[in-house]
């Protein structure tokens, strides 16, 4: 079933054309890494595929209906989660406070003015499941500021895994995360995921070691246009693709 | 997070009750009289702060809506004759509300210093009308505000020092204590996690599905209907509703209760419109340059202790509790 959809999407900038008649089809099941170089349009693409810019021409679908500038809220409410390259957090909240914003926003809570948080079990029971998945379980009370890089970036994609979102994009999840701590992050976001029942995960990734050992698809993007759309094995072993995305320094 | 304060600070709140509960039994009708200041003000900052310490918006139109609950008994008690205190704070509530929508609905889409500034550009209109359209609202001489009943009782056999300094003291005693409970339901509400998370950080809270303009909006209109019955209860002490209520510089005055208290707490509003009122009727007693003296412990405030008085007290009770060995 086609989840997400872009119709020949373009998106201009004056003369400057960022976006290139792209269509692209994310179905269920899949896992998809977008690819390319700085200004090949892969930030374009994500904010179009979000809903958060309009395209200039073409419309990109999310079930079946136009998302065009739908921004955020709407995004969230329809199933869409989105966390960015750079970690997100609110540094005066706790762990288990920041989870419980999209837990309460998920389960239509936000609006009780007088009910108390903290006696919802409702609430603290999802907040429990989402922080063990993610391993924060023994840090709900700890300030989000005072965790360490890596735990951060977790919890910022936990708190987008509490939507219960069908599709998830991701923006360099590891980027800011040692090259030692890389693929655990990796593992537990997909193991999230696989046991959220998320439906598609789109990963926006620089780093070609994480794309060849996670994506089941590639999306290579150069000069706002579709360069390729392949399963990972033909995509790494076509050298002319790997010059055009990589630069010449190659794949290790 | 917890939501139940401490034992500790249980037991300083019931304290702090019993302590106010006594003083017209104890002390002169001035001091009760002074107190009722202190409620007003103390309901007004609670609103003040959740827009400012749990929505991260500072306003400097505050005593705008003080105006409207002041104006707001000036019109139902002196000129509809409605003698009722609690139609005057139902209209003044209202009244905040449908003022709170519009003018929130423009300065939300800001925030920081262009939130204030456009805040005070209200304040300072609010108080323009109110000094020129002298055959409505009496101008520089403002609405007298009659003596009205509390809870259908008249106490027409206290004269007015009576009647403030005891069954009215009570009231806006009791009146607080509501106002703060119903505060503190909210900040430890979802919606009040919602604000917070707005606060620290818009766009994320966005991605996480916070219509942030409408809780900023909310927060303001909340904010509105707590200055609009801290402003009645100032009037009817004052028996007047006067266009200095509105002036700007009585918003920076309600800032800055709101800083020596210390808006990162739910409790700081409260200590700093207690510390402000004692502090300001002793200085006003001993010298003409109480302005000098209140300028200089607002500089000590905000560069010594950022949290204010209650993060002060803050600090001693924890250390207080490290020395006792931890609880």
């Amino acid at each position: 079933m086609t989840l997400l959809e872009a119709r020949g999407v373009s998106k201009h900038y004056g003369a400057f054309r960022a976006l290139d008649d792209v269509s692209l089809t994310i179905g269920d099941g899949e896992f998809l890494a977008i690819v390319g170089q700085n200004g090949a349009g892969k930030t374009t693409l994500v904010n179009l595929l979000t809903g958060l810019l309009a395209p200039t021409r073409g419309a990109v679908y999310f079930k079946g209906r136009n998302i065009a500038g739908i921004g955020p809220v709407v995004l969230a409410g329809r199933g869409m989660a989105r966390a960015f390259q750079l970690v997100q957090i609110f540094p005066q909240l706790t762990v288990g406070e920041t989870i419980a914003v999209a837990v309460v926003a998920r389960q239509g809570k936000q609006w009780r003015l007088f009910s108390s948080l903290s006696r919802d079990s409702g609430v603290a029971a999802r907040v429990q499941e989402i922080a063990g998945r993610f391993g924060l379980h023994d840090r709900l009370q700890a300030p989000s500021r005072s965790l360490s890089q890596g735990e951060k970036k977790l919890l910022d994609v936990a708190s987008a895994f509490a939507l219960e979102p069908e599709v998830i994009l991701l923006d360099e999840p590891t980027s800011g995360v040692s090259s030692s701590e890389k693929h655990g992050v990796m593992k537990t976001l997909i193991a999230a995921a696989e046991s959220a029942r998320v439906k598609a995960v789109i990963l926006v990734e620089h780093d070609m070691d994480l794309v060849a050992a996670y994506a089941r698809r590639v999306v290579a993007l150069s000069e706002g246009r579709v360069l390729a759309d392949l399963p990972p094995g033909p995509f790494f072993s076509d050298p002319l693709i790997i010059a055009t995305v990589v630069g010449k320094r190659g794949v290790s | 997070m917890t939501s139940a304060p401490s034992a500790l600070v249980k037991l300083s709140i019931a304290s702090a009750f019993c302590a106010l509960a006594l003083v017209p039994l104890l002390a002169p009708p001035f001091y009760a009289n002074l107190l009722i200041t202190f409620f007003a003000y103390s309901i007004a900052l609670l609103g003040l702060n959740l827009l400012f310490g749990y929505a991260g918006l500072l306003s400097f139109g505050h005593a705008m809506f003080l105006g409207v609950g002041a104006y707001g008994a000036a019109v139902v008690a002196g000129l509809w004759g409605v003698k009722p205190f609690e139609a005057a704070i139902c209209a003044a509530a209202a009244a905040a509300l449908v003022l709170a929508v519009p003018v929130g609905m423009l300065c939300v889409r800001f925030t920081g210093i262009f939130f204030g500034m456009l805040t005070l550009a209200f304040g300072m209109l609010a108080h323009a009308f109110l000094f020129k359209f002298y055959h409505l609202t009496g101008g520089d001489s403002g609405m007298r505000v009659p003596r009205m009943s509390i809870l259908g009782m008249e106490f027409a056999a206290y004269n007015k020092v009576e009647f403030l300094a005891g069954p009215f003291y009570y009231y806006c005693l009791a009146l607080l204590a509501v106002a703060s409970l119903l505060m503190w339901r909210i900040v430890h509400s979802p919606f009040g996690l919602s604000l917070r998370s707005l606060r620290d950080n818009p766009q994320k809270a966005e991605y996480l599905g916070v219509r942030v303009r409408r809780f900023r909006l909310a927060a303001f209109c909340i904010s509105a209907i707590y200055g609009a019955v801290g402003g009645s209860i100032l009037a009817l002490r004052s028996g007047l509703a006067d266009p200095e209520l509105v002036y700007w510089t009585h918003s920076g005055h309600l800032v800055f209760m709101t800083v020596l208290g210390g808006f990162s707490s739910f409790f700081g509003p409260i200590i700093g419109a207690l510390a402000m009122t004692l502090l300001l009727d002793q200085l006003q007693s001993i010298t003409q340059y109480w302005r000098f003296v209140l300028g200089a412990v607002l500089v000590a405030i905000v560069i010594f202790f950022p949290r204010g008085l209650a993060g002060i007290a803050d600090d001693a009770m924890r250390a207080a509790r490290t020395t006792d060995g931890g609880t």
